[in-house]
């Protein structure tokens, strides 16, 4: 698989998560092409942290409205029934547990559910923005990203780099499979069958649970 | 009644070593021509805080590019490579803090409250040098309020009395910071007579002045 179809694929998988009626947070990047893919016989409402829920599809060159963007400055559109509101809203929103859903991206994440997304130290410093309050307030946490960091292990024992929030993360969703994060083991649910088990066990520095995956639904 | 006054009045109002709250997301809701003006005037060593660093040519990272901030408190700033730069050399002081927290922090500032419980940050390095507070049975942060001389706000409709409405998603930072400073500019895109009481987001007695300008 390509750059793109890896970034297709997952953003796929992922928006089969959701339910009828779920709030939910998508984050900057990878996240934000879910939006692509929900199934059409789904609604879901869709919150931007920077103020509103009801985040449509970007619009066309022409309709661009700058005093409607998303979480990461670009322009964005708002489907009817949707509204603003201030941060201060927002962020009880996100803390107060009525995001059902939140996705995002990650350098790390550990069986413990730890994940560490918003600093490298001596490297990259962007800061947290809403990532914290998001994956500690949210009530599932879905992180959807590629698997290594080109052969990296990004999935661990424990975090090496300063984590974004301790314990939270519910699902992690690569393009080699998916697994869930329950008392201190990742659980391998379903895995792609472009490749092994050992393949994907080695792609990843924890030790998986592999009992009987069931194999990933390859369309896209 | 509020004073309108003109842009060349905000140099009245400003001094170096002060601290300003500039509402604003990505600079959507920021009164950018307020910042040109502080480029212009050439305060510094100013303490700013704003959810984030802006861009170099947009916000309030044109006055970080400019070197007239000393002391930034945001919740990002990847969006602008000079922000990292200045900080990672020890030019520029920089207290990152998670978004929510940040708002919060604002609205007890504003709010006559003497902080706030969150588990935000619990288990990472936002909890150090901070007391843990448990409550039934669940760890949490003590979070403390914040306050700063000014605020710099952007409104899109204000009204003769100084009521303000924001548009879209330009309200984000813009209403809270208004409650937590000792003087509060409005930057108005455009004024009216009277804004329908039910559609005001910030009271006029939050207000101090406002100078027109803006797209």
């Amino acid at each position: 698989m390509d750059k793109l179809q890896i970034r297709n694929f997952i953003a796929t998988r992922v928006a089969k998560e959701f339910h009828n009626g779920d709030v939910v947070n998508l984050g900057i990047g990878l996240p934000t092409a879910v939006a692509n893919f929900i199934p059409k016989d789904i609604k879901i409402h869709l919150q931007s942290e920077n103020g509103l829920i009801g985040l449509g599809p970007q619009p066309n060159e022409d309709d661009i409205d700058y005093d409607i963007t998303n979480a990461g400055g670009q322009p964005v559109t708002l489907i009817e029934g949707g509204m603003y509101f201030d941060s201060s809203t927002s962020f009880g929103i996100i803390r107060g547990g009525h995001v059902d859903v939140t996705v995002l991206g990650s350098l790390q994440v550990d069986q413990t559910g730890s994940l560490a997304n918003w600093i490298i130290p001596g490297k990259m410093v962007p800061g947290m923005g809403g990532a914290m309050d998001l994956v500690t307030g949210a009530k599932k946490v879905i992180i959807a990203m590629t698997h290594t960091n080109n052969g990296k292990p990004k999935i661990l024992e424990k975090c090496t780099l300063p984590l974004t929030a301790k314990n939270q993360v519910n699902l992690i969703i690569t393009e080699m499979g998916v697994m869930e994060i329950r008392e201190g083991k990742i659980h391998l649910l379903e895995y792609n069958p472009l490749f092994t088990f050992e393949e994907i066990q080695e792609a990843t520095q924890a030790t998986l649970v592999i009992d009987h995956p069931i194999k990933m639904d390859m369309e896209v | 009644m509020k004073e309108i006054i003109k842009i060349d009045d905000l140099k009245f109002h400003v001094f170096d070593g002060m601290s300003i709250m500039v509402g604003g997301f990505m600079a959507v809701g920021t009164p950018e021509f307020l910042i040109d003006e502080l480029v212009q005037l050439g305060v510094k060593n100013l303490t700013i805080i704003c959810n984030d660093a802006g861009f170099v040519d947009r916000g309030v990272g044109k006055l970080i590019v400019n070197g007239q901030v000393h002391k930034l408190i945001a919740s990002h700033i990847g969006l602008n490579p000079e922000a990292g730069r200045l900080m990672s050399e020890g030019l520029m002081e920089c207290e990152l803090i998670p978004q929510g927290t940040l708002i919060e922090r604002i609205r007890c500032g504003g709010s006559g409250l003497g902080g706030f419980l969150t588990p935000t940050g619990i288990g990472t390095i936002v909890e150090e040098g901070k007391k843990i507070i448990q409550s039934e049975g669940k760890d949490y942060i003590l979070e403390l309020p914040l306050r700063a001389d000014l605020a710099l706000i952007e409104g899109t409709t204000v009204d003769q009395f100084g009521n303000v409405l924001y548009t879209k998603t330009t309200r984000n930072f813009n209403p809270v910071m208004a409650t937590a400073t000792d003087k509060v500019i409005v930057g108005a895109r455009k004024m009216i007579e009277s804004i329908d009481p039910d559609c005001v987001m910030t009271p006029h007695i939050f207000v101090d002045y406002m100078i027109m300008g803006g797209q």
